[in-house]
Order: structure tokens, then C-alpha cells, then sequence
């Protein structure tokens, strides 16, 4: 209980999907305060049901979820994302009806009121993502995948979140634009604590960033270390990522 | 020459009616993905109030108020009831839900309020000024070409201009998305639902003055008509909506003065064919959206 009370994220016998064929099982899972976990596994391990889960997207059958100690399992999919919980879906997360800066705006709505300091933000956003600033005006469909990316990623971290959840950021982009973006999350989570949750294929460029590492595997954990040691060990490699 | 300058001016200020009217309607498809068939009937009712209030207070603002606030809670209430219970992944469901509502305001309407209809007076006089010897707009007329013009520069700015009308597109676009970043998604349905009732019942209050009277069906052929701008214009297009509104209106007003009346809703009904057959995504649909 400590653990999970100390945890800026917490997950205690996370079940998904149905009787006999559970995608996530008596999950288990702490995060700490500024933590960068890399969540890796095979396709079809779980990953993006687990993240779904804790947005609330995906309704549990059974087990809690828990933001710095405070149970979110009744919660909105809204009430989550406004406590402090953001998450990056996979692939086309940008609204590609709305402006590059629409989008950011909207992602300002709630943790900057006041139209000034939703432009401050906006403009701070533009200084961190600069391939952004000179496509303001540009319609979201209109993005290349890295500009998209960093799109959602920026929109995500202006809402400056307690815990961000990512879900396959490096899917389909020049390793150049990967490195950006890894870049930028591991200076976020320096800097102001964020606390990240990295669902990725990209093992090599996750663990690079992360602290730790957690592997599932049919809907549970079967690994967890830190991450050198787990970039650095061949059977464990072999045996849960696949190179 | 005359005759043609008097028709093409109340054509415009018709027109400007039903393109309010198709506003209703691009109004819930961008917040529901849904061609609204139940909007006449609901603005049906909610003039039916109107003409309620005005007959008790005698004044025709209390009226007006009151229809817009009939037709706002109406259709939240038609969203919040019957169309968040219905199945969303196609569009079908929901449009029969639609008619079957329509059956059942229509029916309820007929049984408590009589096939007659009943004359509404105009707010302000319906003949037209006479500008050297041509007869132009009534001051009724000037009065709906005001109100639908400063309507749709309202609903442009709360659209275009407000952090609402950003959640509001964003909801409509991308609804997953908008909750993650803590946008109140059903509400903001409902009030997308809510804002293109009382459109509605403001374009049907405007109508009914210049036309026969109130009844149970005093909206319909109102509802035909911005359907068919809504199939010109693009569902997804307010100034489609505009633009199309007026050629319509325009359209209806030469055929009734030319040919006849009777003559009117073809006319209308073989636009709207032509323009399904050449264009069906709409002439103001953005390509992708044609493509799609």
C-alpha cells in the first residue's frame, strides 16, 4: 500500500476483456514520481489495452487505478485527462479538421484559463516543437507524421499532466524525428517531473530514455528492471523483445 | 423587369430563412453525424409555444424567446432521451429514430391542436415599400433579412471565435481525442443539439407569418427546402448552407411568380435531384470529404 500510495501512477489487479480470455490480468504496476517506465512487449501483449484502461477509455472488469495515491477508477475519461492524466493514442491522435494552433489551444483549455495565458502557453509549445511555429495556420491533415506527432506531444504537455501516457510516438517516423521527440521527453521529465508511461516496439530508442523497464506478456508483467540492465542482457532480450 | 426585381428580393429574404434553417441542420450533423429528419417537427412544437406565449402576454418577443427556448430544450431532450441510446456506428438507426419522431410530434399535434391553421401576425408589415413604382421588401422582410444575417455572423463567431465553439468542432471531429484532453464531450452534443433546435424554431417562426398559418406541418416543405440546400451546400458547410439557402429561395420565389406556386416544390425537388446526381457530396463539400 505504501508503494502505491507514494506512486504518481498505480495499478492494483487490472483486469480487461472477458472471462476466460482476459487481454490484461491482475495487472500490477507502481510508477514513481519523474519515472520513465518503457512498457515493452509483442504486438497483442496489451501495451495500448493498458493504457486505454488507465484513461478510462477501456472500461476494467475489475481493479484500481490510482493518480498520486487518489483512486481514478470512477472517473470520466474527461476527469482523468483534467486531473492530470494525458495520453497520446497511437497513430492519428491530432484533430485534423482543426489548425495546427487550434489544436494546441484546445490542449490549453484547462491548465491555462485566460485567453492570454493560453497564448503564452501556445507560444512556449511553439518554442520547444520550432517545425510547429511555421505551420500554425496549417489544417492537422495536412501534417507530415513527425509534425503530427509533435503536434500531439506538445498539445499533451501543455496541459502539464502529472502522468503522461504514450502509445507507439516513434510508429513510422525518421529516426532523426525519433530522437527529437525522445529528446524532449527526457528533458520534460527532468526538468519538471513528469512522470511518463512508454508503450513502444521501438525497444533500443525506449529503453534509451527510460529508467526502467517493464515487459508484458499476455496481459501481465513478466519483466521488470531497470533499464540498462535490461538493455544490456541478452537472454532477457532474446527471451521477451524478440532481437 | 419590375416583376423580376420584386421577385428575386423576396426570394432572398425566403431564402435567408431556409438557409437558417439548413444551418440547424449542418449544426447537428457537425455535432452528431446525423441529418436531423425530426428538426421541422421539433421547431413545429416549439412555434406552437410561441404561439402560446404571445396569445397570453400579447407580445410577440415573449413569443419569440419562447420558441427559441422551446426548440433548444426540445431537441436536447430528443438527444439526451432517445438519440444517445441509439446505436452510432451507422447512420441509419438514428435517422429512422428521426422519422419515427416526427410521426409521433406530427400525431400528437394533430390530436391536440386540429388540422386548421392558425394565423400568426406579423411583428411588422407585410406589404412592401414601393422604391420608384417597383415594390421591394416588406419591413417584415427587412426584419427576417436582419435577424438571419446577424444570426449567422453569431453562430460564425461562437464557431470560429470562442473556446466553446473550439470544443464544439473538436468534439463533432474527433470525440476520443476531445475526452482525453478533458473536453466534456456529451455535453457538448447535447448543447450542439440544443443550439440547432432553437436555430430551428427561429427559422419556422420567421416562416410562418408569411404563410398561410400555423399547423401541425407549417415546417415541412421548410424542411425540404434546407434539405435540399444542406445536399447543395455540403452537410458539413455553414456557408454552403448560406449561399445554397439563397439560390433556393431565389429559385422558389421565380418558379411560384412565373409558372405557379403549385409548380414550386418540383422545381425545388428536381434540384435537388440534379445536384445528387452530378455532385452528391455537395458543390461547397471539401474534396476530401467528397473523396470519402
Amino acid at each position: 500500500m505504501t508503494a502505491a500510495t507514494s506512486s504518481a501512477l498505480a495499478v492494483d489487479g487490472l483486469t480487461v476483456g472477458y472471462a476466460g480470455a482476459p487481454v490484461l490480468d491482475g495487472l500490477r504496476l507502481a510508477v514513481a514520481p519523474g519515472e520513465v517506465v518503457a512498457l515493452l512487449g509483442a504486438n497483442g501483449a496489451g501495451k495500448t489495452t493498458l493504457l486505454r484502461a488507465l484513461s478510462g477509455l477501456t472500461p476494467p472488469r475489475a481493479g484500481r487505478v490510482l493518480l498520486d495515491g487518489a483512486d481514478l477508477t470512477a472517473l470520466s475519461v474527461e476527469d482523468r485527462a483534467r486531473r492530470g492524466l494525458a495520453q497520446v493514442p497511437e497513430g492519428r491522435s491530432v484533430v485534423t479538421e482543426l489548425t495546427v494552433d487550434e489544436n494546441l489551444r484546445l490542449g490549453a483549455l484547462w491548465c491555462h484559463p485566460g485567453r492570454a495565458a493560453r497564448r503564452a502557453a501556445v507560444a512556449r509549445t511553439y518554442d520547444l516543437f520550432e517545425p510547429l511555429a511555421r505551420r500554425r495556420s496549417s489544417l492537422g491533415h495536412q501534417l507530415s507524421g513527425g509534425e503530427r506527432q509533435m503536434l500531439a506531444l506538445g498539445r499533451a504537455l501543455l496541459a502539464r499532466p502529472r502522468v503522461l501516457l504514450l502509445d507507439e510516438p516513434s510508429l513510422g517516423l525518421a529516426p532523426r524525428v525519433v530522437a527529437q521527440l525522445m529528446g524532449v521527453l527526457r528533458t520534460t521529465a527532468r526538468e519538471t517531473g513528469l512522470t511518463v508511461l512508454l508503450a513502444e516496439q521501438n525497444v533500443t530508442s525506449a529503453l534509451s530514455i527510460a529508467d526502467r523497464g517493464v515487459v508484458l506478456s499476455l496481459g501481465a508483467v513478466v519483466v521488470d528492471a531497470p533499464a540498462p540492465e535490461l538493455a544490456g542482457d541478452p537472454a532477457l532480450r532474446h527471451a521477451y523483445l524478440g532481437f | 423587369m419590375d416583376r423580376l426585381v420584386f421577385l428575386l428580393a423576396t426570394g432572398f429574404a425566403r431564402g435567408l430563412v431556409i438557409a437558417l434553417f439548413a444551418l440547424s441542420l449542418v449544426i447537428v450533423w457537425r455535432a452528431a453525424r446525423l441529418v436531423n429528419f425530426a428538426q421541422a417537427a421539433v421547431a413545429t412544437v416549439a412555434v406552437f409555444a410561441a404561439f402560446a406565449v404571445t396569445g397570453a402576454t400579447g407580445s410577440f418577443w415573449a413569443g419569440l424567446a419562447a420558441a427559441l427556448v422551446a426548440g433548444a430544450v426540445l431537441n436536447a431532450a430528443v438527444e439526451r432521451g432517445l438519440m444517445r441510446r441509439v446505436p452510432s456506428g451507422s447512420p441509419l438507426p438514428g435517422m429512422i429514430v428521426a422519422i419515427g419522431l416526427v410521426m409521433v410530434l406530427q400525431s400528437a399535434l394533430g390530436i391536440a391542436f386540429g388540422p386548421r391553421h392558425r394565423p400568426m401576425a406579423a411583428p411588422f408589415d407585410e406589404r412592401p415599400f414601393v422604391v420608384g413604382g417597383v415594390p421591394l421588401l416588406s419591413a417584415y422582410d427587412l426584419f427576417v433579412l436582419v435577424v438571419a444575417l446577424a444570426v449567422v455572423g453569431l453562430l460564425a463567431w461562437l464557431f470560429n471565435g470562442t473556446s466553446l465553439g473550439l470544443q464544439l468542432r473538436a468534439s463533432a471531429a474527433a470525440p476520443e481525442v476531445s475526452r482525453l484532453l478533458g473536453v466534456r464531450v456529451p455535453r457538448m452534443v447535447t448543447l450542439g443539439w440544443a443550439l440547432s433546435g432553437a436555430v430551428a424554431a427561429l427559422a419556422a417562426l420567421l416562416l410562418v407569418p408569411t404563410e398561410l398559418g400555423l399547423n401541425a406541418h407549417s415546417a415541412d416543405l421548410l424542411f425540404v427546402h434546407a434539405f435540399t440546400v444542406a445536399a447543395l451546400g455540403g452537410l458539413d458547410s455553414p456557408t454552403g448552407a448560406l449561399v445554397g439557402g439563397v439560390v433556393v429561395g431565389v429559385l422558389v420565389s421565380l418558379v411560384t411568380g412565373y409558372v405557379g406556386a403549385g409548380v414550386a416544390p418540383l422545381a425545388v425537388l428536381a434540384l435537388l435531384t440534379l445536384v445528387l446526381l452530378v455532385r452528391p457530396g455537395g458543390i461547397f463539400a471539401a474534396a476530401q470529404v467528397r473523396a470519402a
